[in-house]
């Protein structure tokens, strides 16, 4: 049986703290995603960071509060195209260019090092970034909050 | 002599993959590989007295280059970690798995295949 | 034409992820989505023959980017691993029914294709690494497949071995890093001429032989094989022993001890030895086996420690022969584990103490894994033969009488066993019937024709021969990239 935890998430406290701390969390974790390019991170880890914010929301307040924010198949459709869009940037560098995973967006002089700089870089990172955010919340809720019911056996692998 | 010392980490790791018998140790012996290699890759990457291989407009690029650490080793123990991640996933839903069907997480009990 | 290399990646790959997209719209789209992106991928590796290049992804020159190099072996490599995948994946159309979440199965063969044709191609030593994981983490999810206590255990023991061993494998290439400073493989063929032979490169070479070892199942790091072979779905079985083992262990070894490194006669020592005492020990392991698929799974494990002694020799002729004996065993190994999984689906078990007479009612079957069994055994016209005579005679040549004869001794060995299978499992006589008579008649078409056309491609190498013995015809060339010897900028 479910334990209150994996439906009803923590006490009073952590639900308070998570209402408010959930968001900052995904702007930071976006914010190095979209800035991956002119400093440390990108898609990655700012992945692991944004999924962190889903994952507070699964252990603060349930399983059943955390589908509601991200479902399943959100998740599973996001995953796809994350990895759709990083690999619509390398084709695109045949089509364009040529050359596979050509940089075909070149910048200005002026505009080097700032945000819209850097090429195919920016959007490649977002695609990643997408990517590992579903994963890993949908890989953390798989193995841990989510209760299997006898009738939907399944093969289990990670996504 | 940070090296050996990054051999070491990799060393007592492997003394756990070898001789524990619960699974869950198993894995957490193989991260500390992991960890141990990771460590030892980036230290490749170290100048002596390098900065942080960071561009700003303000920076003159030569002395960057003379004085910045090398960041492509940085660049491969980032995607060596996804990678060890994605392996760690699947590990634990193995294990999990493993603790569904047969009741432990004892290797010696875990004998189904023989020969 | 030299733009469209990388799709051979990208195909696999992004069908890979549509997969779990398009099936939301109509359930069979896993099977035709995968079927053409794998017959793509064949028409795309026959353009490739003959294509010498060097292509720069994402326009970065040498050192500074990755480059996909494209010569004779890589092609020889790419053709093996497309054709076979195909083959897999229309046999995968029936016999994955009966599991459930098949789309999941067709986004990891995919995931697998992609990984493999990603090691055959690459010329950097990192991009390498990546791929290698890719295939073994696909792998790793694919021998879990079938849901069994054994397939779960399985696959832990495989993937606790192969982390291992990938761990190992990235300490080599770190140590690599740290005294070349490159990683791009033709730099570093140079780079290795200048620091010469170290302690650290000595060392890197040493784990690239444990490493690469494990994930091509020598001796003594073949225990994950005779267990994760068999839990595997039969499909699976087949791509793995006919490709995968192969591309990433043995391709990989060759393609740095002979392109990068340089060969010289420690090294050839080490290979026959090790190839030598993996054929001996898989043979006779495999004779006292019950369970059909273990017994090929030793028996693959054998002819690859064949395929590293022929590699070992050292000659030119030497390398022909193994090369050759690799595209042979990619055609006969997976169709005697294709078969194996009919037999299984007809008999209910894999024991070959419990089965009877299937040859009655598998005749393609049983004709198709005759036909298996005596290339693998090497009988005349067979492709097995020509392969296994070249490296007879080339052990000879080199003055290896021991292992020449030792071959032909284990050669005895393949044939004992594999009767002994076709014995058990069609021919016996009907005298004690099986306990579990299945109502099952000859396999459906989408089962048969694979197989049937991994039966004439073993008849169809066999006539490669023909084209000479010295010096096939995709083979030779193949060979002579890797005894041109160490990269030149």
């Amino acid at each position: 049986m479910s334990s209150p935890q994996e439906t009803h998430g923590m006490s009073m406290i952590v639900k308070t703290v998570c209402v408010w701390v959930k968001g900052f969390i995904l702007l930071y974790g976006i914010h190095i995603i979209l800035y991956g390019h002119l400093t440390p991170g990108g898609g990655f880890a700012g992945g692991v960071i944004a999924a962190a914010a889903f994952v507070l929301v699964m252990l603060a307040e349930g399983e059943d509060a955390a589908l509601k924010t991200y479902s399943r198949k959100a998740a599973s459709t996001w995953d796809s195209l994350g990895v759709l869009l990083f690999w619509l940037m390398a084709v695109l560098g045949v089509v364009v260019a040529g050359i596979y995973f050509f940089n075909f967006w070149t910048t200005s002089e002026s505009a080097r090092l700032t945000l819209f700089s850097g090429g195919i870089i920016p959007l490649c990172n977002v695609g990643i970034g997408l990517k590992v955010c579903s994963s890993l919340y949908l890989v953390t809720f798989v193995l841990t909050a989510h209760r299997w019911h006898l009738d939907t056996e399944g093969k289990d692998d990670a996504p | 002599m940070i090296y050996s010392l990054c051999f070491l980490l990799i060393l007592i790791g492997l003394y756990g993959v070898l001789t524990r018998q619960n699974i869950i140790k198993i894995v957490i012996s193989l991260l500390v590989i992991e960890y141990g290699i990771h460590l030892f890759l980036v230290l490749q990457g170290y100048r002596t007295g390098g900065t942080p291989p960071i561009v700003d407009s303000s920076i003159d690029k030569q002395l960057w280059l003379q004085q910045s650490v090398d960041p492509l080793p940085q660049a491969l123990v980032l995607t060596s970690i996804v990678i060890g991640l994605g392996v760690l996933a699947l590990m634990v839903a193995l294990s999990m798995r493993i603790h569904e069907r047969y009741g432990t997480f004892d290797i010696g009990k875990i004998k189904k295949l023989k020969g | 034409m030299n733009n469209l290399v990388p799709l051979l990646v990208a195909i696999p790959l992004g069908v890979g992820f549509l997969i779990p997209l398009a099936v939301r719209w109509k359930p069979q789209m896993a099977e035709l989505l995968s079927n053409l992106a794998l017959f793509g991928l064949v028409l795309l590796s026959l353009s490739l023959i003959g294509n010498q290049t060097i292509y720069h992804m994402g326009g970065w020159p040498t050192p500074n980017g990755i480059d996909l190099r494209i010569d004779d072996l890589s092609t020889l490599m790419l053709l093996t691993i497309n054709g076979l995948a195909l083959i897999v994946g229309i046999y995968s159309v029936v016999a994955m029914q009966p599991y459930t979440s098949q789309h999941r199965y067709y986004s990891l063969l995919m995931f697998l294709v992609a990984g493999t044709n990603g090691v055959a191609l690459t010329g950097d030593l990192f991009n390498l690494y990546v791929f290698m994981e890719i295939t073994a983490i696909a792998s790793y999810a694919l021998v879990a497949f079938s849901g069994e206590d054994e397939s779960f255990e399985a696959s832990l023991k495989y993937v606790v071995l192969g982390g291992l061993s990938s761990s190992v494998i990235l300490i080599g290439i770190s140590l690599l890093y740290a005294v070349t400073g490159t990683l791009n493989m033709t730099h570093l063929a140079s780079r290795m001429s200048e620091v010469g032979e170290t302690a650290p490169v000595k060392f890197a070479l040493a784990l690239f032989f444990c490493g690469f070892g494990l994930k091509a199942a020598l001796v003594p790091f073949h225990t994950w094989l005779p267990d994760a072979y068999p839990a595997a779905p039969a499909p699976i079985s087949a791509l793995l022993s006919g490709v995968v083992s192969k591309v990433i262990g043995v391709y990989v070894l060759a393609r740095l001890l002979f392109n990068v490194f340089g060969i010289n006669d420690d090294m050839l020592l080490l290979m026959r030895w090790m190839g030598g005492i993996t054929m001996v020990a898989g043979g006779l392991l495999a004779v006292g086996q019950w369970d059909i698929k273990r017994l090929f799974a030793y028996s693959s494990i054998s002819q690859v420690g064949l395929i590293v002694l022929a590699l070992g020799f050292g000659t030119t002729w030497g390398v022909v022969g193994a090369l050759y004996h690799l595209v042979n065993h990619a055609t006969f190994k997976p169709l005697l584990f294709l078969c194996s999984g009919q037999i299984e689906t007809a008999a209910g078990t894999r024991d070959l103490r419990q089965m009877r007479g299937l040859g009655r009612r598998l005749p393609i079957t049983a004709g198709t894994c005759m036909v298996g069994s005596l290339a693998l055994a090497g009988i005349p016209p067979l492709n097995g033969f020509w392969s296994k005579l070249i490296i007879v005679v080339v052990g000879i040549q080199t003055d290896h009488t021991a292992w020449a004869v030792t071959v032909v001794v284990m050669s005895i060995v393949a044939l004992a066993y594999q009767l002994k299978v076709q014995q058990r499992a069609f021919y016996g006589t009907a005298d004690a019937p099986m306990e579990k008579q299945l109502p099952v008649s000859e396999s459906p078409v989408l089962i048969s024709i694979p197989m049937i056309v991994l039966a004439i491609g073993c008849i169809a190498l066999s006539l490669l021969a023909l084209s000479g013995l010295e010096h096939p015809l995709l083979v030779g060339p193949a060979a002579d990239v890797l005894m041109r010897g160490v990269w030149k900028p």
